[in-house]
């Protein structure tokens, strides 16, 4: 059964064509990962199945309904992190609490957005505002306003792309235990330009080609054991088998050559 | 530490250089000019006693700098109140600013000296009159920086409050407002800036006491030496005024 699902959807600016002929679904509690290079759409994508941009063809439904706006009980964790400069760490997570939970008082909301908070390390931080945190941490205060308004969906848009390796890592599992810890199933649709984080965070994968009219390709599945780690993704053979599989179909498709260098 | 000596000492270089150039003046091209030391002369009962009330329009040059400022300060509030909606309207809505665009911008460069007759006609006094020309006259790099700051708030902040389901007020005071906020700033300096500048305008031609008033009563009683005392203390003033404002303004970007 079908949760959200994309139906012939396309996109184009101008005369360029971003999207092409998108079909997708997710399952309940499925983790979807779209890889592609820079520059393919991947953003327009995610923008279009979260229902913060419109699609000029094609439709997104969520249950058989059609989205009007950005879905009901979504979050979205931007590549850029997005927060508020001038807010403290706290407030923007609680902004993101407060409309989430309207019925809340305001002690029960700073307590709840404090719980995300210290889920993801950043207790002491609490108070201190996105300029004065280095890129992980305002990466992890978005992580946090987004799971801190317990979505049953999740768009994740490059998440870790602006991060330097070492916190893309630990950053990864972070999330893969966020999902886990959720207590209840939290679809997620991730973009993402590394294979690598696609199969350490995902249940399937398809590729998307490089545009102009991008389309996706068939689903990659992911059986791998959670939780996964960085380690099982260079020895494990299905693990491996994986990810040539899926460099081998983005190169195939002339996509983009510092894809394939990222993965060699 | 240094570096601001010198600095302080070479801005007295020039204040010296101009008086000289000044005296200069008066000397040998107008006669008619005081000189800095008779201007001083003339000039030091108001200075010296700046509070004392001998007459309607021969009071100390501190009451007539404060009745200014006081007035100033009402036409700003008022420029300040109207101007800030009007730009965050402008910012927002593409179709109120294709409606009002054009007209603010022919509003935008007309003189004070062509609003106050019409200030006049509509209040038949000069009080409101003089408050309706400042608020008009330094409303609109309010109004234009203030719809500026709006339209230059990144998509990703409007993203942020589709995805987090903001009310539409809790996006204006957790949003625009506060990223407007150094632009709004930017155009208030701007707007007192200009405020001052029309005071001495409509003082002049309302002939209300305050700096203005008294310049134009001292040309007409031909004690130019007054003239003078009144554009030292409208420069020092206006320079006081522009310094306060870029102190709040530094503090805001700041912060």
């Amino acid at each position: 059964m079908s949760f959200l699902k994309l139906h012939n959807i396309a996109k184009s600016f101008g005369q360029r064509s971003i999207l092409h002929n998108i079909n997708l679904s997710l399952a309940e509690g499925e983790f979807v990962s779209i890889v592609g290079a820079s520059a393919s759409g991947k953003t327009t994508l995610v923008k279009i199945a979260s229902g913060l941009t419109e699609p000029d063809r094609g439709a997104v439904t969520v249950g058989g309904q059609p989205v009007r706006g950005f879905l009901l009980e979504a979050g979205m964790v931007f590549q850029n992190y997005s927060l508020l400069p001038w807010l403290s760490a706290l407030e923007n997570v609680r902004l993101a609490v407060e409309p989430a939970f309207s019925q809340w008082t305001p002690k029960q909301h700073t307590e709840q957005a404090m719980k995300y908070l210290e889920m993801v390390g950043l207790r002491n931080a609490a108070l201190k505002t996105p300029g004065e945190l280095s890129g992980g941490m305002r990466q992890r205060v978005s992580i946090a306003r987004a799971f801190a308004a317990e979505p049953r969906m999740l768009f994740l848009d490059e998440p870790f792309g602006a991060l330097d390796a070492l916190t893309r890592a630990t950053l990864q599992q972070e999330l893969a235990q966020l999902c886990r810890a959720a207590g209840r199933p939290v679809t997620a649709l991730m973009i993402t330009n590394s294979v690598e984080e696609a199969i350490l965070l995902s249940d399937r994968i398809h590729a998307l080609g490089r545009g102009p009219g991008a389309t996706l390709s068939p689903s990659f599945d992911v059986h791998l054991p959670r939780p996964r780690s960085a380690g099982l993704l260079l020895h494990d053979a299905e693990a491996v088998s994986l990810r040539h599989r899926l460099v081998e179909f983005l190169a195939a498709g002339a996509l983009a050559p510092a894809l394939i260098q990222e993965v060699a | 530490m240094k570096k601001s000596a010198i600095s302080v000492l070479l801005s007295f270089v020039g204040i010296a250089l101009v008086l000289g150039l000044w005296a200069a003046i008066s000397s040998i091209v107008s006669p008619d000019l005081p000189s800095p030391f008779k201007t001083w002369e003339d000039s030091r009962l108001y200075i010296l006693q700046p509070w004392e009330k001998r007459g309607e329009m021969d009071q100390g040059i501190g009451l007539m700098t404060a009745y200014s400022l006081f007035r100033v300060a009402k036409g700003f509030a008022l420029a300040v109140l109207i101007g800030t909606p009007l730009g965050f309207l402008l910012g927002s809505s593409t179709m109120f600013f294709r409606m009002f665009d054009p007209t603010i911008q022919i509003l935008r460069p007309i003189s004070p000296l062509a609003w106050l007759p019409l200030g006049l006609i509509l209040f038949r006094q000069s009080e409101p009159a003089a408050l309706f020309t400042i608020a008009l006259c330094s409303m609109w790099p309010t109004v234009v920086n203030t719809m500026q700051g709006v339209r230059a708030i990144p998509q990703d902040y409007h993203n942020v409050a589709k995805v987090l389901r903001l009310s539409p007020w809790r996006k204006f005071t957790k949003i625009l407002l506060p990223a407007t906020l150094p632009y709004m700033f930017s155009g208030y300096r701007l707007s007192l800036g200009i405020a001052w500048l029309v005071i001495v305008a409509a003082e002049m031609l309302t002939g209300t006491p305050g700096v203005g008033g008294f310049l134009w009563q001292e040309y007409n009683s031909l004690i130019y030496s007054h003239i003078l005392l009144c554009i030292l203390t409208i420069g020092i003033v206006g320079f006081i005024l522009d310094r306060l404002m870029g102190f709040a303004e530094t503090r805001l970007r700041a912060a």
